[in-house]
């Protein structure tokens, strides 16, 4: 049955064929953990007895029905009718992420957060963390009111305390993260027109200190440049994750797939290279990876200057010969795409970035793909004023410093100087909406609104403003902070009208000609986003990058032999803002899959040599020591890791970030570097690593169900084969059958299915799809998807309707150990998500005793709760394994009150979306396609008299997911973007005939006629090798 | 004087009136307004304004909180009316005589402006004011006879004091028949026993007949222990079945709000106050703001005088703005998914299929059973309203071949995920 010459994994047991692994891969789920205590004190037995009891109980109470309430308002609000959503425009800038929004809300209260399709920075894209933020807003951590030196207070004497105070101060010191809010920077300096004195200092958790001090060198300007994937051609990233974590990814995810996607018609797509020491999610996607050591980055960068200065006829530099595996070709392949090229570097060094603008400027990417007419201004925090001011206030030198919702007692590499330093300023205040690390050192807590609470502006591109609006009244007794500050400096204005005021005075003159400032204000906010981009212009050179480059040669070395440390942070956790946001701390991992953790991620050979070995969830600890600080972290043995680096994720180890983020991981902020004035990820001198050898389990849902050597899952080929022949890569299976082979879906058992109305089906180009996971967020979020812990998911009884499975693969056959050996070093990556495939010949349909799984006319799968009495035997039928049974009662229940904040107390649960049940114990459950959203558009149609309209519905999945990899529709609409994708031939029967050859379904063989349909994988590659 | 009052009840097609009005109104001072000529679609257009703007407030020929409004266009012109209607407060700041009389006449209730209303609008309206829905007496009392007939045949044919005399009738005669036969025999019995009979014979007609024996015989217990069974089994899953059902509930509510009154007398539509009936999924129970409406100016019943004590009850809700706490009524599980607007809006359903006579009810009851199995009878039952509903087109064309009608079930209406996600 196998035809491919990969091999693929999912995770390194697999690889390695632990004999463990084998016994354990027959089986459904683990052996069940014992029902009750490991002491004894109740057999299982005993619990079906009082189980028992119970039940007669509870059937007897249950005949006298409780009086239920119907509360109506008092008063009405007109746009408010109880079961119908209103939505928001808004704006997300929160732990240096940004993208705006729609909000949904359901009877004034938020429930769902998608990205905002006039955008033109993430274009109705979202990321995990954005779709997640939405359940920050009932957080019980958040402070209910302000606090004046531990105790609480009320507004008035915190005003009367904090002018008093700021007024004989001194130097004032507003300390923040970027802060690219017009509005917000007028607000503050009212404070600095009261009382003089008053400076602003940024810092950024993750930064991106580097390109603005190389932009202020080779140009004059201190800025982040826009940087255009959708217009690369050929990407060249030095260790920078822009898919995953680095300055927009959102935006660059929208712009790199719309670049990869590939059709018959135009078999063009970009060409992307990335040499990195982590796995990170940008290398996971690249057509060419190669591991590199963090010392050798800089004189990588100086390798590829040096070959397209020797093309351009430049002069070259003198380095240290480094020897790195594609680097020429990724030389050839820029020279030849002049003008669409671009290459990044994540590195925080000044100096690699001003010979990355040297390369640009050689490919003449400034002012094609490299844009500084549109600078980017958010992370952009200043790394030497920060250290500065840490001695400032350490020295005792600051009067007052007021934390403007930033928290760089955890957040910054010298934290515990600050924390220090906080009780040496006269006057200390914090705006910040949770008593954190830093909040709960100061002596005025003045909590501003979560950002759905509040009203500001944002100017995330010069230029380009978008507006933040209120989506539900402040549930505490909290105040916006600039409305303090503006109280503050005496001012009586509110900030909504000081707001509209800076609006009506700045944009609206400046951009409009004429007309009322009225409409201008409601349009801008009815779109969330006002302004345009300028056309791009390339900046001249006003300094050339010589110094640098010799600064470069020497301070990187080709062969440095110890350990070196790779701080990164994770998709899911960014930089540890949401850290008690247990969605998140849930999410799977892109990379290693791994949940409710941080580890040091270590090569498969350094793993050999030092003797760690890695069973599924069972790890070892290591302790790292960095200059003397040493902490004790678990260890992941990462595929892809370069030999003799460590990575790190920040994001980690809060202390008091809350019930469920709090001991979560270890904090790898102190670790990283602040001796040469910014801050640096990459460590690569001092950096110890020994293996402790106590034992330790990560949660992972990678190895979880596996598709029992199968290995036709993933379907892939090169961009070259696939011009040759569209169908390339794809695997088709044919069936013996009375003397000839035919198709699977020529033999069935079935009768088939009649759809005459609809037939909901979804389209996965596996090319488009990066790993980011918004979608199985957004899934979380739509379906009151259950989060089960760190133990459950041990257990392997998470509940993720959708999730993402990453495959690893090589070219070497599964036999030849040594190959597989080499192949683990730097393997392909495939991302495929999977959910209920909603198949025409359901085998979990045909199982139920109860006919709880059923089909409906419109192709779905229907799972009904009420009727299921959990046999499980479904979930065993599934060849999918994407049901999900409900082992406990997660809602509702004090043991899982902390990681399922959603489900447990009384303000959790305002996010629940009121048209979808929550589960009770002992049911199965899975993806229903977003059946409520269906339903809901069919009856807009009906109620409206016309047909439905492609576009008109949308699953939560698709409509989250930043690259367009997945397309939702109506098989039987001739019209829908789906039937012209897949090539419908005739939409009219059940079973579709595809007609795009890119098209499959996953284990076609088993003809189960899925609905779902994945397009294969094309890289961009030469040939098919790994 | 002959005014059309005098038609009232008498069946003339359009032209034959419009030529009765144009001799009329060049002999009457004081008719209808000339610009208001009865048409049919005119009073079916007007009808429609009227139930969506007025008829909270007004009636046709009584009154309400307003005057009753037929006959305006003999008392005023029809554009003193229209401009009423678009702006009384005008009229009436504008020393209006009559204007003034009518709002001293209401205790000074101001009536809400119409600016919407276009002139063809208010047209319309003026025309169903005059002539839309006339009540002839004769025929009012006559459906009011057949109404009542149709109750008592709809009742099963018998009413039910009857069918208790029926009963105990029967029991007598069947009594009597059972005296009689015993007579019969005892008769039969005193005449053999007079004739010369063998001892065989003897012993069968004097043998006595005893009940002891039957009662302990197999069959007779057998008999009786499987009617026990079957009742006390049947009285078991009657009971199981009725659990969580709660038809006919009708909890007492926090003000003793009667739909008999405002639905029923003031013949209030539904839609007025369950605004969301037709938009979404509840149809919502009408915040105080919406009771204000009316009852800014009604403030008791049947005219007594000062404030009711339950009308206070709204009062204090929005002075204290403090909510209305109701008792739910109609409570789904929460694992069933139920939407109005489809039901209404969509199918075309009236309130009643579901709720029953509601605008009856002095306390609201639950009239359906809200069972699953209740449920599904009606999606097996119910046609689909598809006329003119363009989302509907391909369901029908492929239906057409079938000689029953669309039906709920047919298009997917019995599936669980219809109700159940």
């Amino acid at each position: 049955m196998k035809e491919t010459k990969k091999t693929y994994w999912k995770g390194l047991e697999q690889l390695n064929n632990d004999p463990e692994f084998v016994k354990h891969a027959d089986r459904e789920f683990p052996e069940l953990p014992s029902a009750v205590g490991e002491d004894g004190s109740a057999s299982r037995r005993d619990f079906l007895k009082v189980m028992g009891f119970s039940l007669a109980a509870a059937s007897l109470a249950a005949c006298e029905a409780p009086v239920r309430k119907a509360i109506p308002y008092v008063n009405k609000p007109v746009d408010i009718n109880p079961s119908i959503p209103n939505y928001y425009a808004s704006t997300f800038a929160v732990g240096g992420e940004y993208g705006s929004i729609v909000v949904k809300t359901r009877e004034g209260r938020p429930i769902k957060i998608d990205g905002n399709t006039l955008s033109p920075i993430n274009k109705g894209g979202s990321s995990a963390i954005m779709q997640a933020s939405v359940l920050s807003l009932y957080d019980k951590q958040r402070l209910t009111g302000p606090k004046i030196a531990g105790s609480d207070a009320d507004w008035k004497s915190v005003d009367a305390e904090v002018k008093s105070k700021l007024a004989s101060a001194g130097a004032i010191k507003v300390v923040t993260n970027s802060l690219y809010s017009p509005s917000t920077e007028k607000a503050i300096e009212e404070l600095n027109l009261a009382f003089g004195n008053v400076e602003v200092i940024t810092y950024d958790p993750r930064s991106n200190y580097g390109i603005l001090k190389a932009a202020e060198t080779s140009y004059g300007q201190a800025m982040i440049p826009d940087y255009r994937f959708d217009k690369a051609k050929v990407i060249v990233s030095f260790g920078a994750d822009f898919l995953g974590t680095w300055i927009s990814p959102t935006e660059y995810s929208e712009g790199y797939t719309a670049n990869r996607k590939v059709t018959k018609e135009n078999p063009v797509m970009s060409r992307h290279y990335q040499f990195e020491s982590n796995l990170s999610l940008a290398g996971a996607n690249a057509d060419y990876r190669t591991p590199i050591k963090a010392s050798q980055s800089g004189l990588a960068v100086l390798a590829l200057y040096n070959a397209l200065a020797k093309k351009a006829g430049a002069a070259t530099v003198s380095a240290q010969a480094v020897e790195i595996a594609h680097l020429d070709k990724a030389a050839n392949d820029l020279w030849a795409a002049k003008g669409t090229g671009l290459v990044v570097s994540g590195s925080n060094d000044p100096n690699v970035q001003i010979v990355i603008n040297a390369i640009n400027d050689l490919l003449g990417a400034n002012g094609s793909t490299v844009d500084f007419s549109n600078p980017v201004n958010f992370r952009k925090g200043d790394d030497a004023r920060m250290s500065q001011f840490v001695n400032e206030l350490k020295g005792g030198q600051v009067g007052a410093v007021i934390f403007y919702n930033c928290n760089p007692v955890y957040d910054h590499p010298r934290g515990a100087e600050i924390a220090e330093g906080i009780a040496k300023a006269k006057v200390s205040i914090a705006t910040n909406g949770t008593l954190d690390e830093t909040s709960s050192l100061v002596q005025v807590v003045a909590p501003d609104h979560h950002f759905l609470e509040s009203w500001n502006d944002f100017e995330p591109k010069r230029g380009q403003f978008s507006l933040a609006q209120p989506t539900i009244s402040p549930l505490f007794n909290t105040r916006q902070a600039q409305d303090s500050f503006l109280a503050w400096a005496g001012s009586s204005v509110n900030y909504y009208d000081f707001l509209r005021q800076n609006w009506e005075a700045g944009l609206f003159t400046q951009t409009e000609t004429g007309g009322e400032f009225q409409e201008f204000w409601d349009r801008s906010l009815y779109n969330g986003v006002a302004g345009t981009a300028s056309e791009p212009v390339a900046l001249a050179a006003i300094a050339d990058s010589s110094s640098a480059a010799a600064a470069v040669a020497k301070s990187y070395s080709a062969d440095n032999a110890g350990s070196e440390l790779v701080i990164y942070s994770k998709v899911g956790m960014g930089d540890g803002t949401f850290a008690n946001n247990p969605w998140l701390q849930e999410m799977s991992d892109p990379i290693t899959k791994a949940t409710w953790d941080n580890y040091l991620t270590v090569s498969q050979k350094w793993a050999t040599e030092n003797g760690v070995t890695m069973f599924e969830e069972n790890t070892q600890k290591a302790q790292v020591t960095v200059n003397g600080k040493s902490i004790i972290v678990p260890i992941m043995i990462q595929p892809g890791q370069a030999y003799g680096t460590f990575g790190l994720a920040i994001g980690y180890g809060r202390t008091k970030a809350g019930r469920a983020g709090n001991g979560v991981g270890v904090n790898a902020f102190d670790l990283l570097d602040v001796s040469k004035g910014y801050v640096q990820t990459d460590i690569t001198a001092g950096v110890e690593v020994a293996v402790t050898g106590d034992s330790y389990k990560i949660a992972r849902t990678q190895t979880h169900q596996t598709f029992m050597g199968r290995e036709n899952v993933i379907q892939e080929t090169t961009l070259a084969e696939y011009k040759e022949d569209p169908s390339a890569g794809r695997y088709k299976p044919e069936i013996y059958k009375d003397g000839e082979f035919v198709k699977p879906s020529k033999i069935s058992l079935w009768s088939g299915h009649k759809y005459s109305q609809h037939h909901w089906g979804l389209a996965i180009d596996m090319s488009s799809c990066t790993g980011c996971g918004a979608c199985t967020i957004a899934c979380q979020v739509e379906n009151n998807v259950a989060v089960v812990g760190k133990q459950e998911v041990l257990n392997r009884r998470e509940m993720a309707w959708i999730r993402i499975d990453r495959y690893y693969s090589s070219d070497a056959p599964a036999d030849d150990l040594e190959g597989m050996e080499k192949a683990a070093e730097n393997p392909e990556v495939t991302f495929q998500p999977m959910m209920c495939q909603h198949c025409n010949n359901a085998p979990c349909e045909t199982v139920c005793p109860v006919a709880a799984t059923t089909h409906s006319t419109e192709g779905l799968n229907q799972m009904t709760y009420n009727r299921c009495i959990g046999t499980r035997y479904c979930a065993n039928n599934c060849p999918y394994k994407v049901r999900r049974f409900n082992w406990f009662k997660y809602h509702d229940n004090k043991d899982f009150a902390v990681a399922n904040m959603a489900q447990n107390d009384d303000l959790g649960k305002m996010v629940l979306n009121p048209d979808v049940t929550v589960r009770a114990r002992g049911v199965m459950e899975k993806c229903s396609m977003c059946v409520q959203r269906i339903q809901a558009g069919k009856l807009d149609a009906k109620r409206e008299k016309r047909k439905v309209q492609d576009g008109d519905i949308n699953v939560a999945c698709a409509e989250a997911c930043p690259g367009g990899g997945l397309v939702f529709g109506d098989l039987n609409d001739p019209e829908s973007r789906i039937s012209k994708l897949l090539k419908i031939e005739e939409t009219d029967s059940a079973m579709k005939e595809v007609g795009e050859e890119r098209a499959y379904h996953v284990l076609e063989e088993i003809n189960v006629s899925p609905n779902v349909w994945y397009f294969t994988k094309i890289r961009n590659k030469d040939k098919n090798e790994a | 004087m002959l005014s059309k009052r005098s038609l009232v009840g008498v069946r003339l097609n359009f032209h034959t009136l419009a030529v009765l009005f144009c001799l009329l109104i060049g002999t009457q001072a004081f008719a209808a307004d000339p610009a208001i000529v009865e048409s049919d679609e005119a009073i079916a257009a007007g009808k429609s304004i009227f139930n969506a703007n007025c008829k909270t407030c007004h009636k046709l020929d009584q009154k309400a909180i307003g005057p009753a409004l037929r006959g305006v266009t003999d008392r005023q012109s029809a554009e003193w009316a229209k401009k009423f209607i678009l702006n009384s407060s005008a009229v009436i700041a504008s020393g209006d005589e009559y204007a003034n009389k009518l709002f001293a006449e209401y205790n000074s209730t101001v009536m809400p402006q119409h600016p919407f209303l276009s002139d063809d609008d208010l047209t319309n309206l003026l025309t169903y004011i005059e002539f839309g829905d006339k009540v002839d007496p004769a025929a009012e009392a006559a459906a009011a006879a057949a109404g009542g007939e149709g109750a008592v045949a709809a009742g099963g044919g018998i009413p039910s004091e009857y069918l208790t005399i029926i009963v105990v009738v029967l029991v007598i005669v069947l009594l009597l028949i059972l005296i009689v036969l015993g007579l019969i025999i005892s008769v039969l019995t005193k005449y053999i026993n007079k004739q010369d009979l063998d001892e065989e014979e003897r012993e069968f007609v004097q043998q006595k007949f005893d009940l002891g024996k039957v009662l302990k015989s197999d069959g007779f217990v057998v008999i009786v222990t499987a009617l026990v069974i079957a009742l006390v089994a049947k009285t078991a899953i009657d009971g199981l079945y009725s659990v969580g059902v709660q038809q006919g509930y009708a909890p007492t509510q926090p003000i003793a709000y009667s739909h008999a009154l405002h639905a029923g007398t003031l013949e209030i539509q539904c839609q007025y106050c369950h605004t969301g009936v037709e938009i979404g999924r509840s149809a919502n129970i009408p915040s105080p703001n919406i009771c204000m409406n009316c009852h800014t100016h009604v403030q008791n019943v049947q005219g007594k005088e000062g404030v009711s004590p339950e009308i206070q009850k709204i009062y204090d809700a929005v002075d204290n703005n403090k909510p209305i706490e109701w008792v739910r009524v109609h409570n789904l599980p929460d694992l069933a998914y139920f939407n109005h607007s489809q039901h209404v809006k969509v199918g075309g359903i009236e309130c009643q299929t579901c709720h029953g006579p509601i605008q009856e009810m002095e306390v609201v009851r639950q009239h359906s059973a809200l069972t699953m199995g209740w449920c599904i009878d009606c999606h097996r039952q119910t046609e689909i309203n598809s006329q003119g509903n363009e989302y509907y087109d391909k369901l029908v064309q492929l239906h057409s071949d079938s000689k029953d009608a669309l039906k709920v079930k047919d298009i997917g209406g019995l599936e669980c995920a219809k109700c159940h996600y």
